[in-house]
């Protein structure tokens, strides 16, 4: 489904991607997991375009992405950082999305249920809290219906409620036969819902497969220490 | 395109700045309506106002709307738009937005002063027309400047030195040089002067209409003698039109390359 070849990519001096080979089947959730600085956003906005490599080719769906903005309507992207046109309403930002998507059908009263976000739908995105800013955000992404979902930091700011809401909505994308890619530092999280991690360090995939295959290579028992073996071993 | 220009265009439209702009013009036109009393004197007072003027807001609004819209920017890049389109409807957004206020704030105190029945029209329309190609120049180099500029505050500071550079310093050298080449023949090099600066080419354009030889200066009669008035009327209007079509070029080339 996503076939990353050989990708660099540096900002100025700073070296950030170096050599990335990635094939993502479809189907499930995986999690691109890496230390601060690793890449990880480098990696999810080159595949969204956002960024351009210096090197290396990105294939989705059998396509390359090069020159080509169409791909995207085959993506929804949630953004680490809700940064939204602060005088829009939320009402309006919607509407928005949707209007510059093309007028596909989409499910966002469902959403805007689920995440009870009906009382802020008049109020400016500048005026919301950072969580409610991250419910807006879930409801715009989730609201497509797209083969592929990327989510960077989806649980950023959520209360307990809306975090249980967000593992429901993942599974029941993934039980559609969607890929969904998901970066995150919350463990626990990561370990509940992936079926696949990736592990990206300095600028290259150091791992990927199973929890399993991991806490075996690791000869660890917990996915946590897991990880972090992997980090003191390169790191001490 | 269309659709970010009308999403740039409509958040515009609802913005403060827009009315303050409109409301500076308008106030601007009736004042001097008042003052001069008469529909030619005022179109050159607003001449010499709007060569100034128009660069500079086009230059600052530019780089405002681009560095305050950046999570528009962002939230626009990760759907199935190019990123062409994204920018160029983003400036065409500031850019009409920026000509209707002018078109708008000048036009009504004139048009409620008689301007129809007035033989000063094509004076004022020139003039109007004018200060629409220095906004859509401006805007264009001041988006040429955030593209390039991470940094606001770097960003905003060559937006200044820019305008400063074209409205004011540029005269000043071109002056200069004049005096200390004086020996030679200057008629080419002060006509290719004037071309390469738009503010200069304007306020040649507009003299050259009006027809005032004592305000053309040296380089407008030279302008004046080498291209006639119809003829140089046409060339200043290639030249300006080429002033928007470059920097409107190296905006769609740089947000191709940009990372976000």
């Amino acid at each position: 489904m996503i076939n990353i070849h050989n990708l660099h990519k540096k900002f100025g001096k700073n070296i950030v991607l170096s050599g990335v080979n990635l094939d993502i089947k479809e189907g499930g959730i995986f999690a691109i997991l890496g230390p601060n600085g690793s890449g990880k956003t480098t990696l999810i906005k080159s595949i969204l375009g956002m960024v351009i490599p210096n090197k290396g080719t990105i294939n989705l769906l059998g396509k390359s992405i090069k020159n080509n903005s169409d791909y995207r309507n085959k993506i929804d992207y949630l953004p680490q950082i809700a940064n939204f046109p602060s005088n829009l309403k939320v009402k309006e930002l919607i509407t928005m999305i949707k209007d510059l998507r093309g007028n596909k059908t989409t499910h966002d009263n469902d959403l805007i249920n689920q995440f009870k976000l009906e009382p802020f739908l008049d109020k400016k995105l500048g005026n919301l809290s950072g969580g409610t800013k991250q419910k807006v955000n879930l409801v715009l992404t989730f609201m497509f219906d797209s083969p592929i979902i990327i989510l960077d930091e989806p649980t950023s700011g959520l209360d307990p409620i809306s975090l249980l809401r967000l593992k429901d909505l993942i599974q029941s994308e993934k039980s559609k036969g969607k890929t969904i890619l998901i970066t995150s530092h919350i463990m626990s999280f990561v370990e509940e819902i992936s079926d696949e991690i990736v592990f990206l360090l300095e600028g290259q995939i150091y791992f990927k497969g199973t929890i399993n295959e991991l806490k075996e290579k690791t000869n660890q028992t917990d996915f946590e220490h897991a990880i972090a073996s992997i980090l003191t071993e390169n790191h001490a | 395109m269309l659709k970010i220009l009308k999403y740039s265009f409509y958040d515009l439209m609802r913005s403060r700045w827009s009315y303050v702009y409109f409301a500076f013009y308008l106030l601007l036109g009736i004042v001097l309506l008042f003052l001069n009393n008469d529909l030619s004197k005022a179109v050159i007072t607003l001449m010499n106002i709007i060569i100034v003027l128009v660069p500079l807001i086009g230059t600052i609004f530019g780089v405002m709307y681009y560095y305050n819209s950046k999570e528009f920017t962002e939230l626009l890049l990760a759907q199935p738009l190019n990123r062409s389109s994204i920018f160029l409807g983003q400036y065409l957004g500031v850019a009409f937005s920026l000509s209707m206020s002018l078109i708008l704030g000048l036009g009504l105190p004139f048009i409620f002063y008689g301007l129809f029945k007035s033989n000063a029209i094509w004076d004022f329309s020139l003039l109007i027309i004018t200060g629409t190609f220095l906004t859509f120049i401006f805007t264009a180099l001041a988006f040429n400047i955030a593209l390039s500029n991470e940094n606001k505050i770097k960003g905003f500071g060559y937006a200044i030195l820019l305008w400063l550079l074209l409205a004011i310093i540029y005269d000043g050298i071109f002056l200069m040089s004049l005096i200390l080449f004086e020996d030679y023949p200057l008629d080419k090099l002060s006509l290719i002067g004037t071309m390469l600066n738009p503010i200069d080419l304007s306020r040649t354009l507009i003299l050259l209409k009006l027809d005032i030889s004592a305000l053309l200066g040296y380089t407008g009669a030279v302008f004046k003698q080498f291209f006639g008035t119809n003829f140089g009327l046409i060339v200043s209007f290639i030249m300006l039109t080429l002033w928007v079509i470059f920097p409107v070029f190296r905006i769609v080339y740089k947000s191709k390359r940009k990372d976000f």
